[in-house]
């Protein structure tokens, strides 16, 4: 009895360990490269064999660099602000008021997520030519917004749902119009839904590539994934790959911080469905 | 001070219809309960009354004014919710003002009407409290009190004691009893499926049956002198033993209505004779069931401590003039000069 379920944890930690190596690997060497240059970065070896600091010092030094950032920044977090607002607003009619095609509304909502980025992009960049914004980081904010928007819906609406409909009524008896009832009852109740769905497309916002490149045309827009994808070596046959790699981890981190300050919330927002009255 | 007047007030969800033309008028400072089965509309036409409902046809007036198309807000009402329905991110005190703030009320008036409800409700301890620290009892008199501070002219209450466990429930029916005693210029409006609540609180009770009115009367009237079928076999506890067949007939009637307390048992005179096939003790009570070879056993009420082995013989006699008689479309007929007869 004790032999097996001893077999049985060995054969448990052992897939662990399997899977663990294999998600990490890859952000595993990008670090050890991080801390490489010269020829140094075409050995491949898999234990860091000297720190070398220099490509973090030059990226940091590198103004465009922190322009990009800066940008990325702004980009992701207007996106947030903006994908939160019109989530939480839009939840409420769709998970409270009663109205008709509520039902396939829903279901268009979420089709729109199912279209690739290719797909649209030409479509959205006539749009964006046609209002103004080509090149500027409202480009990226309205295309992050609208790719995210239907995730961010369809969670909240979710939570709004489970949400109990007499803590709204006696909100309405206590006098509460919808604004008061979305902005002081809801939203405090959908903490963590708020947090999860906001950290989310702040990282795709973060992270997003193709339509960064195409919708902007200078250097000072861009994005710092785009900044990343073009940085140069001192000829055109070089790709400084220690610099590349010093940059991602160094725009990772910001990501890494995040979830660990809201880590509790995600678990909380993903598992719990509703809130006890 | 209010008084409700229901005039021809409908209901509609889609094709049902859940409030039929309801007629009713509910007198100020009156506790009026609404009873009956669950899904008989009472729930809803408290929401109307409320207004988190809209009235699809029909006029709701408080002293004499439409409230038709009036926002809750506005209607001077305070509502206590079955599951409290407190904010749960909110501490006691700031649940029991949130009304007051939305109606902009100082926060001097604000503090001083929350802390004197919290005192008549002896939760003054518990106001910096969330809501989850708080026990079943305890949130209730937060709920009642986020209603008191209100200063409502119509107060209304959804069940508010079926999340409460026995002890508890019979501890604040007397709360709210003494609320209605002390409140005398606010009228109540009370929901519940618990025809001992009913019993126990109301100043008038309205029995309501798939969206019709059946009776409205109080508690005494109710019970001796139910206009149907239905509100005889929905009043009182046990209830009423109805008795068709030829029993009825020698009585000029379809159904033959007795209540548990008005058989004797009579040995000599006992007309009607069956087998104990059950009993039940309740201390203060003894619950006598006869088989009289009709579908359901005749409940005869005794007083006190008994002891009568299943099996035996026993016969009853019903009390004359609490014999109820009704005809075959459940309504009861009034004349007793066949009473005689048996």
């Amino acid at each position: 009895m004790t032999n097996k379920t001893l077999r049985n944890n060995i054969a448990f930690y052992a897939i662990v360990v399997v899977i663990v190596l294999i998600s990490v690997f890859p952000f595993y060497y990008a670090i050890l490269t991080s801390f490489k240059t010269g020829t140094d970065l075409f050995k491949v070896n898999y234990f860091p064999s000297s720190f070398d600091f220099r490509n973090y010092i030059d990226i940091l030094n590198n103004g465009k660099f922190i322009r990009s950032t800066l940008n990325s920044i702004f980009i992701a977090s207007t996106t947030v602000v903006f994908a939160l607002f019109l989530a939480v607003t839009a939840s409420y009619a769709l998970a409270r008021v009663r109205f008709r095609g509520r039902g396939l509304l829903l279901m268009t909502i979420l089709a729109v997520s199912m279209f690739p980025q290719i797909a649209v992009l030409a479509g959205l960049f006539e749009l964006i030519r046609f209002i103004g914004i080509y090149n500027t980081p409202w480009a990226m904010i309205l295309s992050y917004t609208i790719f995210t928007l239907p995730f961010t819906v369809w969670v909240l609406t979710t939570f709004m749902r489970d949400l109990p409909v007499e803590i709204e009524e006696a909100a309405i008896v206590d006098g509460a119009t919808p604004w008061v009832i979305i902005t002081q009852i809801f939203m405090p109740l959908l903490w963590p839904a708020l947090v999860t769905t906001g950290l989310l497309a702040f990282i795709g916002a973060w992270n997003e590539f193709l339509f960064a490149l195409t919708f902007t045309a200078s250097e000072t827009m861009r994005t710092v994934p785009v900044a990343i994808a073009m940085l140069s070596g001192s000829s055109q046959y070089e790709t400084p790959w220690g610099l590349i790699m010093a940059a991602s981890v160094l725009v990772t981190v910001p990501l890494v911080i995040l979830v660990l300050i809201f880590q509790r919330k995600i678990v909380s927002g993903l598992t719990a469905g509703g809130v006890k009255g | 001070m209010a008084k409700i007047e229901l005039k021809n007030l409908s209901k509609t969800f889609g094709s049902t219809d859940v409030i039929r033309s309801v007629d009713l008028t509910i007198n100020a400072g009156e506790l009026m309960v609404f009873v009956g089965p669950s899904g008989c509309g009472k729930s809803t036409l408290l929401r109307l009354i409320c207004g988190l409902e809209d009235i699809t046809s029909g006029a709701l007036l408080f002293d004499g004014v439409s409230m038709n198309d009036k926002v809750p807000s506005e209607r001077g009402i305070a509502m206590v919710f079955q599951s409290y329905a407190l904010y749960p991110h909110m501490s006691v005190y700031k649940n029991m003002a949130f009304g007051l703030k939305l109606a902009n009320f100082s926060n001097k008036e604000m503090e001083a009407r929350v802390i004197e409800a919290a005192k008549m409700l002896q939760i003054d301890h518990l106001l910096d409290r969330l809501p989850k620290q708080l026990s079943g009892g305890q949130r209730q008199r937060v709920a009642i009190g986020r209603a008191i501070v209100r200063d409502p002219r119509v107060f209304l209450f959804d069940e508010p004691l079926s999340n409460l466990d026995a002890s508890l429930r019979v501890d604040t029916r007397l709360e709210i009893a003494k609320l209605h005693h002390k409140m005398k210029n606010t009228t109540m409006v009370y929901v519940t499926h618990d025809q001992v609540e009913a019993m126990t609180l109301a100043d008038r009770i309205c029995v309501l049956r798939d969206g019709n009115i059946e009776q409205v009367g109080t508690p005494e009237e109710l019970y001796s002198h139910p206009k149907s079928l239905f509100v005889a076999g929905f009043i009182g506890s046990p209830k009423m033993n109805f008795l068709t067949g030829d029993i009825a007939e020698k009585h000029q009637c379809h159904t033959l209505g007795i209540r548990p307390e008005h058989l004797v048992i009579d040995h000599n005179d006992g007309i009607w004779s069956g087998e104990v096939v059950h009993t039940e003790n309740l201390g203060a009570d003894f619950f006598l069931f006869l088989d009289l070879g009709i579908k359901d056993p005749l409940v005869v009420r005794l007083d006190g401590q008994q002891r009568i082995p299943l099996g035996t013989q026993v016969n009853v006699r019903p009390l004359e003039e609490h014999l109820h008689r009704f005809d075959n479309n459940g309504l009861p007929i009034t004349s007793t000069a066949n009473s005689e007869t048996i």
